[in-house]
């Protein structure tokens, strides 16, 4: 079951949210989708659950079209929208139970699932209280049960992590890991730290437009062309004396005697500066290589405006 | 639908919302029908019912919009829709199992007043000198009434997340559908079209069935308001595809 997006594009009134893009997610993948806020991320989600249509283009869930068989799409797809919308007047066992239903699950089945979902998701203690009286973290994980509850082929999860404590966040992402190896998954997220520890590809949108769609480990190694080292020293030095270095590519004060070091990426570069500063007689106080994280490519590849040629 | 059915109906149970409106409708109309001089069958001295169902419609134009206003205005609001339309159900699962669900409610409150019925029939004198198929037939006009309001109702409460809009404009509509069209009939305006015109409103068919005379052109003419009342509605829910 895949999840396969083909020139979308969606327009709401002037607004182009969405220009043309195009990326499959296949079975057993977890693929982060990353984005800066309104770059499109959660339209694009709707448009996959069927809750909104394409302007233009195709969106095929376990190849059923979003537009011709939505309910065999809704059949398959676990989905937990971006607030988590909840009937916070119902009980926890009681809503999903309404879910369960919504979905065709009848008697037995629908227990065991029901009994299941609550303690995959660790809601044992709360199952019997009503959604209103949950903690942000544990209506999310209502939200959660209730995207998983039907054991879909295709889970949309959009920010499934949001307001979540730090030993939540391990819980539900472990919890994502394991229920995610037969399904195919797309989440979104502003953690990069989540991506890094859950998925197999990430895709990243700026301003409806699809900027990056790669495996993590060619993401992380893109920006690997240049090696950024940090040196601060105590004594007076300017960039020129920095630039005329064998290898250095560019040099940026960042305040003072520091120094941000760009390199051509051939060799290292660090024994080189120390040699340098010992020779003129200074005193280098701090020298670092700049790990090239994927904070700096989603910011590098988000800042560019992809109007601009 | 009868997931969304019975989800809508538990809610109400689990609300104050079902006792109060059931609560409220008996209470008003026992003080009507047995309590109140003006109106008192007790008073009267004549063994009919007409009060329950000369004033029913008037108290059903404020309770049955306090019912329906939240069904989709409160969905709206908390953004549960999205939810709902991301489930496998179809439009009209949604609206007919909200629809139905108020309406049963409408329907249960209305049950407790055959109470009235067996009351007055032992009261008669002679003992069951009443006009039974009058009273039957109203009762079927005043049940078809409530499922006209209904539908006005869930249509009020689609067009709004706010529930206070939407229980006005429904009592409004009623209103305006019951008796309405009943009141600009009087118009020295229309004067050879009055009787169109009032055909036009529910009153007039309602009056027609209290007679006790099943007629199928009212019937119809019931089930075809709302028919378009629901319709409108599953129109508006469709429109975020457009």
């Amino acid at each position: 079951m895949s999840l396969v997006i083909q020139n979308l594009t969606k327009i709401y009134g002037e607004q182009k949210a969405i220009n043309n893009i195009s990326f499959t997610v296949q079975t057993g993948e977890i693929v982060g989708f990353l984005g800066p806020n309104g770059a499109g991320k959660s339209s694009t989600m709707k448009i996959a659950t069927c809750y909104l249509p394409p302007t233009s283009g195709r969106v095929l869930v376990g190849g059923f079209d979003v537009v011709e068989q939505p309910m065999l799409v809704k059949q398959i797809t676990g989905y937990l929208p971006e607030h988590n919308p909840l009937y916070l007047d119902l009980y926890v066992h009681e809503y999903l139970a309404f879910i369960g239903g919504l979905y065709g699950l009848r008697g037995a089945r629908l227990k065991d699932r029901t009994r299941e979902m609550i303690e995959l998701c660790g809601l044992t203690n709360e199952q019997n209280k009503r959604i209103e009286t949950l903690s942000k973290g544990y209506r999310q994980r209502v939200g959660l049960a209730q995207a998983l509850l039907h054991d879909p082929k295709v889970l949309i999860l959009d920010e499934p992590t949001s307001g979540l404590d730090p030993n939540q966040l391990v819980e539900i992402r472990k919890l994502i890991k394991d229920i995610s190896r037969d399904k195919t998954v797309i989440f979104s997220t502003h953690i990069m730290q989540e991506v890094q520890a859950l998925c197999d590809r990430v895709v990243v949108i700026n301003k409806g437009e699809l900027v990056a769609d790669d495996t993590l480990t060619n993401l992380l190694r893109r920006d690997g062309k240049g090696v950024t080292l940090l040196a601060e020293f105590e004594g007076n030095v300017t960039a020129q004396q920095l630039s005329a270095l064998k290898g250095v590519r560019q040099v940026t004060v960042v305040e003072g005697f520091k120094f941000r070091i760009a390199t051509d990426g051939e060799g290292d570069l660090r024994p080189e500066i120390f040699r340098f500063a010992a020779d003129n007689n200074l005193s280098l106080i701090g020298l670092k290589q700049e790990e090239s994280s994927l904070e700096n490519i989603f910011r590098e590849l988000t800042a560019q405006d992809p109007t601009m040629p | 639908m009868l997931q969304v059915l019975s989800k809508e109906f538990n809610s109400f149970l689990n609300s104050l919302i079902a006792y109060v409106v059931i609560g409220v409708f008996l209470l008003s109309m026992g003080l009507l029908v047995w309590v109140f001089p003006e109106t008192s069958v007790l008073d009267y001295g004549y063994a009919d019912m007409e009060t329950l169902f000369s004033v029913g419609p008037y108290v059903f134009v404020f309770l049955v919009p306090a019912i329906t206003m939240r069904s989709f205005a409160e969905e709206k609001k908390a953004g549960t829709m999205e939810l709902l339309f991301t489930k496998p159900l179809t439009d009209w699962d949604i609206l007919l199992g909200k629809y139905f669900a108020s309406l049963l409610l409408v329907w249960f409150a209305l049950i407790p007043t055959l109470v009235y019925y067996y009351s007055i029939y032992r009261l008669g004198n002679p003992v069951g000198n009443i006009d039974t198929a009058g009273v039957m037939g109203s009762y079927i006009g005043l049940a078809l009434l409530a499922a006209v309001f209904c539908a006005v109702g869930i249509f009020a409460s689609c067009i709004t997340p706010n529930q206070i809009v939407a229980f006005i404009v429904a009592a409004f509509l009623s209103f305006l559908v019951f008796s309405g069209f009943d009141s600009l009939s009087t118009l020295e305006f229309w004067s050879a079209n009055a009787l169109q015109v009032k055909q036009l409103g529910l009153l007039f068919h309602y009056e027609s069935m209290s007679r006790g005379l099943i007629d199928a052109r009212d019937v119809v003419y019931f089930v075809s308001v709302i028919f378009l009342m629901l319709s409108i509605t599953k129109l508006i829910l469709g429109s975020r595809q457009w």
